[in-house]
């Protein structure tokens, strides 16, 4: 443990607040990079997919947990980058010049959206994000010419630097640790840069945003630009990862998963995005660890606690009917988002921070220390 | 021009149903600032629950209908009970969130019981039509629109005429100066939850027999009543039921008019239009914002 003393404003900016960090992320980069060498292809799999959802978990944690701008339509860039990475990839342009278009186009896509965002907020914003990205979907959907429609696009094995790379080799885990690495350095640089200072402010009072001299407008249009183009990165990698994507893939559903990572992760630390996504890539190993293991497992226990072997092949029958419930996964995660806004608002990190400062502060910690502050119920047509 | 009034009809029946929706948003948002992204999925839930009262148990379509009604406004009392109390007050984006949990949670759970197959209820509109010269018009369509217009009426009464109307009214200006003038604001709230999911029930009921009722009907049109509420404008009761008409023609004239997938994209559009060009809707107030 240990008490930090900022005595000047370079300590408050600083990259890593002490120099303990560079030790534990030193150690958890070569824990991830020795990884695909211990563990099984599944596993391996599921690990990508984790570097892709916290990479826009990154991207809309800027926008929504630092601008304030909440956006329920990221499974849109998405598309965008994964589209304009396999219609490039047909006219045989090399990896890294349409791996930086795809970025570059949903960017400015998300500078277009943004500026008619400009003038709405909280809930106007939401709506006016989710019907952007409907709009998206059923134009993938329509324009056959290039997006081929419902039938989807093949995307062709990864080249780098005319090496193949295949979707499930390490190399190509490496590329998408790097790119998620890189989006998180970026991005912690961004924060303590003045347009990230920028971003908080008009996160916390627009108004008073503006008044310190910021230019909200284009603060705001920057925030979604920034957003955006991560999210086409990350798209770009989600494609080539399915190596095979049509409109169906990019629905609403997507961009309520992207809000569920940086939800239950925490919504005001980098850290959240990616406990968040592991959190939600994870549901799936779990359900299907709840499908084949578990059964076996509970009626193990049933028999050892005396139940004959009738009664416990009758429970694991139970558990194996319960685990393979059609929409047990939708269930789930309506419960824990519900769970989440209600018992734990600052996420799993948060749920870190307060283990953390109990035992900094053992004897004395106090739990009102993260009460949420209660904003009494004011009409936002009168004020 | 016998087809443009037939489009119309079909329209403005579908909108009615879209108006039903977006009239139980509205409600919600009126008295708490709360926008309930589950409404869709109530109307899903009533739908769901009338088809086994009707379908199922075989009981007269009225008496169905009115216990589905009545079920649905001790759930959405309940809804609100858990999920939105607790939070109110709360930065929207969580209370957005959770209504979406439990709209997610709805939606599995209705297709965990009730299976992903298209139901259908018996109702005694099913069959049947209307001719007036040339005009064929389907009994059940016009059901849906004469529905629509007691529910509008009952509900203006019920605002304007009945002290517990008018609380609700008082409540949703300023909570705080109603709670002091002694009106139980809590209660208030409960009983507007109670009242949209009644309303979303009721266009669950009527739209069995225009679309069938599967679990993700409720999303589908949950999201095509968000045109329609920003149309009227969010925070206005006619405007939400007008909003919903507009769309529902809108959306009927694009299928039939313009070429294939215009239909589905028509409502977003004329919503990013309303938003960008006249974002208070066509009957919301215009309030200068005071810092």
């Amino acid at each position: 443990m240990r008490f930090l003393f900022k005595t000047d404003y370079e300590d408050d900016i600083r990259l890593f607040p002490h120099s303990g960090y560079y030790v534990s992320y030193g150690l958890l980069l070569a824990v991830l990079l020795i990884a695909p060498y211990v563990l099984s292809s599944y596993l391996m799999s599921q690990l990508v997919f984790v570097c892709i959802y916290a990479t826009v978990g990154v991207a809309l944690l800027i926008l929504t947990g630092f601008t304030g701008q909440a956006s329920l339509g990221h499974a849109a860039f998405l598309a965008i980058g994964a589209y304009t990475a396999a219609y490039l990839q047909t006219y045989n342009v090399p990896f890294p010049v349409y791996f930086l278009a795809a970025g570059l186009l949903s960017g400015c896509i998300g500078a277009l959206v943004g500026f008619p965002a400009l003038r709405l907020q909280g809930i106007y914003l939401v709506i006016a994000t989710i019907s952007f990205a409907l709009i998206v979907e059923e134009i993938l959907a329509r324009w056959e010419s290039v997006t081929h429609g419902n039938e989807g696009m093949r995307v062709k094995t990864l080249s780098l630097l005319g090496v193949a790379v295949p979707r499930d080799s390490p190399t190509f885990y490496f590329l998408c640790l790097a790119v998620l690495v890189l989006t998180i350095v970026g991005t912690l640089n961004l924060l303590r840069s003045p347009t990230g200072r920028a971003f908080v402010a008009i996160r916390d009072s627009e108004t008073a945003a503006r008044s310190m001299g910021v230019n909200v407008a284009l603060y705001k249009v920057k925030s979604f630009a920034i957003s955006a183009a991560i999210t086409g990165f990350a798209g770009v990698l989600f494609a080539h990862k399915l190596s095979f994507i049509s409109p169906e893939m990019f629905t609403l559903q997507l961009s309520i998963e992207f809000i569920i990572v940086i939800l239950i992760g925490g919504t005001f630390s980098l850290h959240g995005a990616v406990l968040g996504a592991i959190f939600i890539v994870m549901i799936d190993p779990f359900l299907t660890y709840l499908k084949d293991d578990m059964p076996g497992i509970i009626a193990g226990i049933a028999a050892t606690f005396g139940a004959g072997t009738q009664a416990a092949a009758n429970v694991q029958s139970k558990v194996a009917a319960f685990a393979s419930l059609n929409g047990l996964k939708g269930a789930i995660y309506g419960i824990i988002i519900v769970l989440f806004v209600l018992f734990e608002p600052l996420g799993l990190y948060g749920r870190w921070l307060k283990i953390k400062l109990f035992f900094q502060l053992f004897p004395l910690y106090k739990r009102a220390t993260f009460k949420r502050q209660k904003i009494y119920v004011k009409s936002e047509r009168n004020r | 021009m016998l087809d443009f009034v037939q489009q119309l009809v079909s329209g403005v029946a579908l909108g009615c149903v879209y108006g039903l929706i977006a009239l139980g948003f509205v409600l919600v948002y009126k008295a708490t600032e709360v926008v309930n992204f589950a409404q869709g999925d109530l109307m899903m839930l009533g739908g769901f629950l009338a088809f086994t009262f009707i379908g199922m148990m075989g009981l007269n379509y009225w008496i169905g209908f009115a216990g589905a009604v009545a079920a649905m406004a001790l759930f959405g009392m309940l809804a609100e009970r858990v999920v939105v109390r607790p939070i109110l007050g709360y930065p929207q984006f969580s209370i957005i969130m959770a209504t979406i949990g439990l709209g997610y949670f709805l939606r599995s759970i209705a297709g965990m019981i009730w299976g992903t197959d298209d139901l259908k209820i018996e109702t005694p509109f099913s069959q049947g039509v209307l001719r007036i010269g040339p005009l064929v018009l389907a009994y059940d369509k016009l059901s849906v629109i004469a529905a629509t217009m007691i529910l509008c009426t009952l509900l203006y009464l019920f605002f304007n005429k009945t002290t517990l109307g008018t609380a609700m009214r008082a409540s949703s200006e300023n909570m705080l100066a109603a709670y002091y003038m002694g009106i139980p604001v809590k209660r208030v709230v409960s009983i507007v939850w109670a009242i949209s999911a009644a309303v979303a029930t009721c266009a669950g009921v009527l739209l069995a027999p225009i679309t069938f009722i599967h679990s993700n009907v409720g999303l589908v049109l949950g999201l095509k009543a968000f045109p329609a509420a920003v149309l009227g404008g969010f925070g206005s009761i006619p405007g939400a039921v007008v909003g919903g008409v507009l769309i529902g023609v809108i959306e009927s004239m694009a299928g039939f008019y313009l070429a294939e997938g215009w239909k589905d994209v028509a409502p977003y559009i004329v919503l990013l239009a309303v938003l960008l060009l006249k974002p208070e809707g066509l009957f919301g107030l215009h309030v200068r914002k005071k810092v």
